[in-house]
């Protein structure tokens, strides 16, 4: 990538409370780059992306996507609208509303689309995440994997530039996280630029092209997936990898 | 006919048996068989038009404002919650009588306008509603979860598209019961309108017992007329409520 990054953030910084969520981040992602994230609980990862997503508002320093800063000025707006999708750890899929209104809800009433063409893409991304001929069900009617695939489908509906996502399997069932990775690991194949908070390890193998190591707000460690699980650098890398790891070597 | 409607109706039937066996009833004066008793039961049924159009009007304004006062008691900034604290605080601290009478014989002075009897009770009913509406309101919205909100954001919803397309709809169908607690409750107190002049139930009977000396068998019928009005309210709003449950799944 010889351009500029597509996401920059410096010296971000984010406090709940006396409670340090951010810590002076800085990072940068290229168009079209797998990061994923990992940590224990409480070091900022899902902050992290929430504030690049605007769900947090951070209290210092600077986030930009596509060199636009991103605050509550109309462009800084209109640059999250226009690039960024999200898919949450609880779905968050519309209980009241069918699987083909949570995903033309976006296009008609953001994007102004015609319903038949919303209608359209939805079909179009629903095969995409592997749900047809769900059209008409309730979210509640639908497995966990599949709920998450059509958040998945919601997200992809608005045509974004970069997806975020948030722990995406962290509330599956073990047997649903498999179906939900294998569509995650397609979409990262189409060169979509994806920031992912995870503790799947065998899915960060092999979808990052970047590792993120986050601990009490900051950034502890980053680097390919390659030197990133054989020769972490920082002992509270390692430890965290040993804990996680452990478990999938015996397997 | 479910269990509950044969109690209720058996309920009604035994009170009307217990009046009949009495020999301090005379229920000539309603009597349907006699062209007096039939006149004057028109002429009391006749109000439910007025009882029925105040209460429905007065709800339909108070669920609008109500609505319109609960928004900014959710707004993050101060000033917002403020205006929606002072006015649920001010409405709810004043008897509905008196708003009544106030609307009615106050605002003409200080507006130089002239209310109808009808719109001076369903402005001080829709006034004194509000609050509670906003209340109800407000508790509904709040109890929907907050990824609903982030998940609008992540879609680009601005916040009237949020409001209207997932918060609002939602939340409506949780405080369903209340709204309809709310329409009874308004059913009820329409009849203090009565003191204004408004020829609504209670005022039909409170005529008629001028007239005919029979308050007992009035008054009775009063009672009934309100009894089936609200029973049937009741019914109403438990089929929208169980409607509701359907969709939901």
């Amino acid at each position: 990538m010889s351009e500029k990054p597509l996401i920059t953030l410096t010296g971000v910084t984010k406090s709940f409370g006396a409670f340090k969520a951010l810590d002076d981040v800085s990072l940068a992602v290229d168009a079209g780059q797998k990061l994923v994230i990992c940590g224990p609980s409480g070091s900022g990862k899902s902050t992290l992306i929430r504030c690049i997503n605007r769900l947090e508002k951070h209290e210092a320093g600077v986030i930009t996507i596509g060199g636009i800063v991103i605050d509550d000025s109309a462009a800084g707006r209109q640059a999250l609208r226009n690039n960024v999708g999200m898919v949450f750890q609880q779905f968050n899929l519309f209980p009241h509303l069918t699987i083909l209104q949570n995903l033309t809800l976006g296009p008609m009433r953001a994007r102004k689309l015609p319903a038949a063409e919303a209608r359209d893409l939805a079909i179009h991304y629903l095969e995409r995440v592997r749900i047809p001929e769900q059209l008409d069900k309730y979210p509640a009617q639908l497995s966990g994997g599949q709920q998450q695939r059509v958040a998945i489908a919601r997200a992809l509906c608005m045509t974004p530039q970069i997806m975020l996502f948030d722990e995406p399997t962290s509330a599956l069932d073990p047997e649903m996280i498999a179906e939900v990775l294998d569509v995650i690991e397609e979409l990262a194949d189409t060169g979509m630029t994806m920031i992912c908070v995870t503790h799947e390890m065998g899915f960060a193998r092999q979808v990052a092209d970047m590792m993120l190591f986050m601990d009490q707000g900051r950034i502890v460690e980053t680097a390919p997936p390659r030197t990133f699980f054989t020769t972490p650098q920082s002992a509270r890398c390692k430890a965290f990898l040993g804990q996680i790891l452990r478990h999938e070597v015996r397997l | 006919m479910s269990g509950a409607w044969v109690c209720r109706l058996a309920g009604v039937a035994g009170l009307l048996m217990l009046g009949g066996c009495s020999s301090n009833w005379g229920w000539y004066v309603v009597n349907p068989a006699t062209p007096t008793g039939w006149r004057n039961l028109l002429f009391l049924v006749d109000g439910l038009y007025f009882t029925i159009g105040l209460s429905v009007t007065a709800i339909l304004i108070s669920i609008v404002l109500g609505l319109l006062i609960a928004l900014p008691g959710l707004a993050a900034r101060r000033v917002p919650r403020a205006i929606n604290r002072t006015y649920v605080e001010l409405v709810r601290a004043v008897p509905i009588l008196v708003l009544i009478l106030w609307v009615y014989y106050g605002l003409p002075q200080i507006a130089a306008i002239s209310i109808s009897v009808f719109w001076a009770g369903v402005i001080a009913l829709a006034i004194s509603d509000s609050a509670f509406q906003a209340e109800i309101f407000r508790a509904g919205i709040q109890s929907v979860d907050r990824g609903q909100y982030e998940a609008a954001h992540s879609i680009s919803l601005n916040y009237r598209d949020t409001m209207r397309y997932v918060i609002l709809p939602q939340a409506i169908k949780r405080i369903l019961p209340a709204l309809g607690n709310q329409l009874v409750y308004m059913l009820k107190m329409s009849s203090l309108v009565s003191v204004i002049g408004m020829q609504e139930l209670t005022r039909r009977a409170n005529e008629l017992v001028v007239t005919e000396y029979r308050p007992l068998e009035i008054y009775t019928v009063l009672v009934l007329e309100y009894l089936v009005l609200i029973l049937m309210v009741s019914a109403g709003v438990r089929w929208l409520e169980r409607r509701f449950a359907v969709s939901e799944r």
